[in-house]
């Protein structure tokens, strides 16, 4: 399995306003420490090494 | 060439000398909205009287995006041949981030339908082209200059104060439908006032005429180099008109920034010359919020009037366009005591389900564009970032979805065998159709649609059809054969592989009753 690059999630506007709805009334440090959690929770689902480290590549080949 | 805003007649009415007897109903403003519902009366054999206080069309191009929904629907109220033959559909929509392009995309036309996804086309022609279908309606009683001044409602009627270049008179009607606007005069004399979300932002809305090449593609930016921190939009329409909008921000003085001196400089930032003539401009204040309920007694409210969304995706038009669709037959229905009263309830339930929609997209699509600062604006830039480099990013960009209609909730018999986009509360898939189309042939009136198989009889109109490619991807799925009941509104109320006389019966029965 490979990371999927192309539109893989249905109705990803809804998704993306329930993001920023989680983050509501959070300070910086808060939101930070959020996504932290977010994303250790979402590597542990996707449970495939390949796959986080292209995405960990992606994500900072973008900085 | 600026358009010719030439004034519609004024002819003194009736009730001056004498009291006009009571109407089936009266349509408040001939903007789009009015007029189509008065078209759509007419097309299931209502007559009404449409008042409106001007006597020219919109100024300005305003509503300019029309979806495919709503050029169906021109189709049957009889404008759709020449809203397609003058409207301009780009394919190619380009974004920009600050100074670079960071992805573009080419819109494909989906085959075997017969509109377009949208066309782009001034406001003031189609309310040109209504009102000259309108007048050649007997059913249509257009009345310009005459601007109503109080609204009363009793038991049996509604009663109306209409002030003319003649002097007052009065009207009654049975029922009024309000579609004047968002500032709708009549919700203002009803005391009533939109609830929900307050999301405020101004934007500055122009035509310009512009010579030349410019390609017909939609431009738009995200805080452009010459726009700081804000969004702009640029768009083609007939006429070498191009129509610019640009994201104010909510503290700015609107009556200020429409000043030609401020407006021009920053035109020519946005095409980068400056060869083209001002034609319009206007700063647009909007909310996005609606009124709770729609339907209030005898007096409905449609359009504008009802609820009202950012200028983003193209809502406000199109929405308005799919209440009268959804008004049309149902209120006909009751007018002709084919139904209960009760199937008024229907269009409240499932236009303010519809309106939510709109109100949640155009939100959506706000929020994108104004981020908070802070995580908002993180995530916003983000996607932005991802979107020039990752191709599933490009999606997520908000500048706006395009306006499809609503899919109503509703219980009516279903089998999740046949295709999902075509399940009940969805309007019906345009198809090829012999030498023609489906929905044409489907047309207003309420359809049994029988495909591979004979329909019962049970005193609606038929149509029976032999299945197709576009009708297996479309109706069929993997059912060997399907039958469709279809509302006026080419709603699909109830579909079956196998029909039961009893069980369709049930859902007709369902469909006059305006059952979810």
């Amino acid at each position: 399995m490979s990371l999927i690059e192309t539109d893989n999630l249905p109705d990803h506007d809804d998704f993306y306003a329930e993001l920023l709805a989680t983050h509501r009334g959070l300070n910086e440090a808060q939101s930070h420490a959020l996504n932290a959690r977010l994303i250790l929770i979402l590597a542990n689902h996707i449970g495939d090494r390949a796959v986080l480290s292209r995405a960990l590549e992606l994500a900072r080949e973008t900085v | 060439m600026p358009y010719d805003y030439e004034p519609f007649e004024y002819a003194p009415p009736p009730g001056l000398k004498a009291k006009e007897p009571q109407h089936k109903v009266v349509i408040v403003g001939a903007g789009p909205v009015g007029l189509a519902m008065a078209i759509e009366l007419s097309n299931h054999g209502v007559s009404s009287v449409v008042l409106d206080d001007n006597n020219v069309v919109s100024v300005g191009s305003r509503a300019i995006c029309w979806s495919k929904r709503s050029l169906e629907i021109f189709d049957r109220l009889g404008i759709g041949e020449q809203a397609l033959a003058k409207g301009v559909t780009w394919k190619v929509g380009r974004t920009f981030h600050r100074d670079h392009e960071v992805f573009n995309f080419d819109l494909l036309p989906e085959k075997g339908h017969r509109m377009p996804a949208f066309v782009n086309l001034q406001q003031y022609y189609v309310e040109q082209y209504l009102v000259e279908r309108a007048q050649e309606i007997d059913l249509v009683d257009l009345r310009f200059l005459n601007k109503v001044t109080a609204v009363e409602q009793t038991d049996d009627a509604v009663h109306l104060r209409i002030e003319t270049p003649d002097g007052e008179y009065g009207l009654a009607a049975d029922y009024l439908i309000a579609c004047d606007g968002a500032r709708s005069p009549v919700r203002g004399m009803m005391g009533l006032e939109f609830e929900g979300e307050l999301f405020e932002e101004h934007f500055l809305i122009a035509d310009i005429e512009m010579q030349g090449n410019f390609a017909s593609e939609r431009w738009f930016w995200f805080e452009p180099e010459f726009h700081a921190g804000q969004s702009a939009l640029l768009h083609k329409q007939p006429d070498n008109i191009y129509r610019i909008d640009l994201q104010l921000g909510w503290d700015t003085d609107p009556d200020e920034e429409k000043k030609p001196e401020k407006v021009i400089p920053r035109i020519e930032k946005v095409v980068g010359h400056s060869d083209f003539r001002l034609d319009w401009v206007s700063v647009y204040t909007f909310q996005c919020r609606r009124l709770r309920d729609f339907v209030h007694g005898r007096i409905i409210f449609a359009g504008d009037s009802a609820h009202v969304v950012s200028p983003f995706g193209a809502r406000g038009g199109n929405s308005g366009l799919q209440d009268v669709d959804n008004l049309g037959w149902k209120l006909a229905a009751v007018l002709q005591g084919r139904a209960p009263a009760g199937l008024l309830d229907s269009y409240n339930r499932e236009r303010t389900h519809g309106a939510d929609e709109n109100l949640r997209n155009s939100s959506r699509t706000t929020r994108f564009m104004t981020p908070a600062d802070g995580i908002e604006r993180i995530f916003r830039d983000q996607v932005l970032r991802l979107a020039g480099k990752v191709p599933f990013a490009r999606g997520w960009v908000n500048s706006g979805r395009l306006s499809v209609p609503c899919i109503y909730p509703s219980a009516a018999p279903d089998n999740i065998r046949m295709p999902k986009a075509t399940r009940p509360g969805a309007v019906a898939l345009d198809a090829p159709h012999g030498n023609g189309w489906l929905l044409q042939n489907l047309g207003g009136a309420p359809r049994l649609l029988a495909i591979n198989c004979a329909a019962p009889d049970l005193g609606l109109d038929v149509l029976e059809v032999e299945e197709t490619p576009f009708l297996r991807e479309r109706y069929l799925g993997d059912a060997a054969q399907a039958f469709y009941l279809i509302r006026p509104d080419q709603v699909v109320a109830a579909r079956w592989i196998e029909p039961d006389a009893q069980a369709v019966r049930a859902a007709i029965d369902a469909m006059w009753e305006g059952r979810a």
